[in-house]
């Protein structure tokens, strides 16, 4: 029972690193570059939440659609007014750029009087809530995280797999070239990926804030993430969600069987052992990507 | 022969950043013509083609289609004009279905059942893509790849396709076999082609008008017959087809060689 209920908080645990690394992997599959203000997008997103809940006096659940929708706004203009003027200058520059980025909204949070540098409570209408399964008591927040994880991931599949925007998405991130070849609109996609990024961070932001409370440096999570979407071998959806689930398992049972210390370490710990047994990540492609 | 130009490129200029790749390129395409570039590796053709479809935008000089000024435009409002590219090496996307990239090739296009007509229609072209629409692009041979990226650009509908050496790579029998569709699309739908080819004999052999590049410039243009019995064409391009030489090859230059 102690194992089973170690599992869930783990796994709950590891849908949050899942979903940023999907944040992570979404945009780097697109665009080549890594997000690194994909933690501090999470973080806004649970700002948001909390301000549509306690200031707003929303419903959890329109709170929830709201901070997605203005989370993703945040992503798409990002994308426009950011990274899109510099576009074409090397990796390393738009890297350096988005973790300004990631400084730059934590700043301003807090500098907002009272809340921006307090831990706050985001009011759940579950919160104390559990479910019993057999002898197995699980916090409803646990059951929610992974069930909406579960929904969202199908959802993107859905988007990824069917829609006609979704397969251009994928056909830009495979073949660019080909892909202005055929008159799609390459740049207004990533935008729109930049939006789903920020909305996915923001989902895991809403979602973790019932769990750790809501605060400014709530999006260094993303340095734990990150080794989520490297086990899953990046460049992988799949694989960023069961990069992050294996990260929060072993996390979640190395915090209560292992010494005290192990459980921050368990990420890189598991990176490292990745890179030596299967350099590719679990879901690695070996397929060459064309420019 | 510029009466009925589908298409007009008047001195026209593109380069790479400090590269000039085509110095003062003037060609016209009659409508409903099969139109060929011949030259040697790195003379511009690619290059011409690119800045057509609007990869690249010209430096210098206009390109018209159908009497409107289309240089500068960005590639979608090209394909939605009925412009389409086959690019040279095929470019398919790998990972995806051979039935998305069909579908990705009609991207520009909301009306869904002559989509399907059309789709319908290159199948009818090339059976084989049928036989492989749910397995992935990346998975085909070389020359159903080339089917491939020929069917993909038919599925915009264009007036014009500009195709970029569709036999690259190719068996004899199979180059024989897509320029064959090649010729019947031209004449069952009157689609006008503008064609790129390192094999100078069938593209002098199915195109209607030739034009020579050197350099980055034109140097010679007439009708393919014509073409076909000038001295330097015969012993160029016509003598030259299956040495292969690929490199740095020039006009000049070869004639030492021999
Ligand atoms: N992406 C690029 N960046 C820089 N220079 C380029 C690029 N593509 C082509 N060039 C240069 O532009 C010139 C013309 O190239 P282009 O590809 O148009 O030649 P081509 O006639 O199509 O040759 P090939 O028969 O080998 O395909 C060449 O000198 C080439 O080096
Ligand atoms: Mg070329």
């Amino acid at each position: 029972m102690q194992l089973t209920q170690l599992l869930v908080s783990g796994l709950s645990q590891g849908c949050i690193y899942g979903l940023i690394a999907l944040g992570f992997v979404l945009i780097y599959k697109a665009t080549e570059t890594v997000n690194f203000a994909q933690g501090e997008l999470m973080m806004l997103g649970a700002f948001a939440g909390l301000f549509g809940t306690v200031y707003l006096g929303l419903p959890f659940w329109a709170a929830f659609v709201g901070a997605v929708g203005v989370t993703a706004l945040l992503g798409v203009l990002t994308e426009r007014l950011v990274l899109r003027p510099i576009l074409g200058q090397p990796a390393f520059a738009i890297v350096m750029v988005t973790l300004g980025l990631g400084y730059v909204g934590r700043g301003l949070i807090t500098m907002i009087p009272e809340v921006g540098t307090e831990t706050n409570a985001l009011p759940t209408p579950f919160k104390d809530e559990v479910v019993k399964l057999g002898g197995l008591v699980i916090g409803m927040e646990h059951v929610v995280v992974i069930a909406v994880t579960v929904l969202l991931c199908a959802l993107l599949y859905g988007v990824f797999r069917f829609t006609r925007t979704g397969i251009a998405m994928q056909a830009a991130s495979q073949n660019q070239l080909a892909a202005w070849y055929m008159g799609i609109p390459v740049q207004r996609l990533n935008g729109l990926i930049w939006g789903i990024s920020a909305a996915v961070a923001a989902v895991a932001g809403v979602l973790l804030a019932p769990i750790t409370f809501v605060h400014a440096n709530m999006g260094f999570i993303g340095l734990k993430a990150f080794p989520a979407a490297v086990v899953g071998g990046f460049g992988s959806l799949p694989g960023a969600i069961v990069g992050g689930l294996v990260i929060g398992v072993v996390e979640s049972l190395s915090g209560f069987y292992l010494p005290e210390g192990f459980k921050d370490v368990a990420a890189y710990v598991v990176v490292l052992v990745m890179l030596v047994v299967k350099p590719n990540g679990l879901f690695g492609e070996n397929l060459r990507k064309k420019v | 022969m510029s009466g009925d130009a589908i298409l007009t490129l008047a001195n026209v200029e593109s380069a790479y950043g400090p590269v000039k790749a085509i110095r003062g390129v003037s060609l016209s395409v009659p409508a409903g013509s099969i139109v060929t570039v011949l030259g040697a590796n790195g003379a511009g053709k690619s290059t011409i083609l690119r800045t057509i479809s609007g990869i690249i935008d010209p430096q210098k000089g206009f390109i018209s289609f159908e009497g409107q000024p289309i240089q500068g435009l960005d590639p979608g409002q090209i394909v939605r004009r009925g412009i389409s590219h086959v690019p040279e090496g095929r470019e398919v996307f790998p990972l995806l279905s051979v039935h998305d990239n069909l579908m990705m090739g009609a991207y520009t296009r909301s009306d869904r059942d002559a989509v399907a007509a059309d789709l319908e229609t290159v199948y009818g072209y090339f059976p084989i893509l049928r036989e492989r629409a749910r397995q992935e692009a990346g998975q085909l041979s070389g020359g159903q790849q080339q089917m491939l990226a020929i069917s993909r650009a038919l599925m915009s509908r264009p007036k014009l396709m500009l195709l970029d050496e569709p036999s690259l790579g190719l068996s004899p029998r199979l180059t024989q076999e897509i320029f064959a569709i090649v010729t019947r699309i031209n004449r069952e739908r009157g689609t006008t082609m503008l064609l790129v080819e390192q094999n100078a004999a069938l593209a002098l052999e199915v195109a209607h008008y030739g034009y020579v590049l050197e350099v980055g410039r034109i140097v010679m243009e007439d009708t393919c017959e014509r073409l076909r019995e000038k001295e330097d064409i015969q012993e160029f391009y016509l003598g030259m087809k299956d040495a292969g030489v690929r490199g740095e090859r020039r006009w000049k230059k070869k004639k030492t060689w021999r």
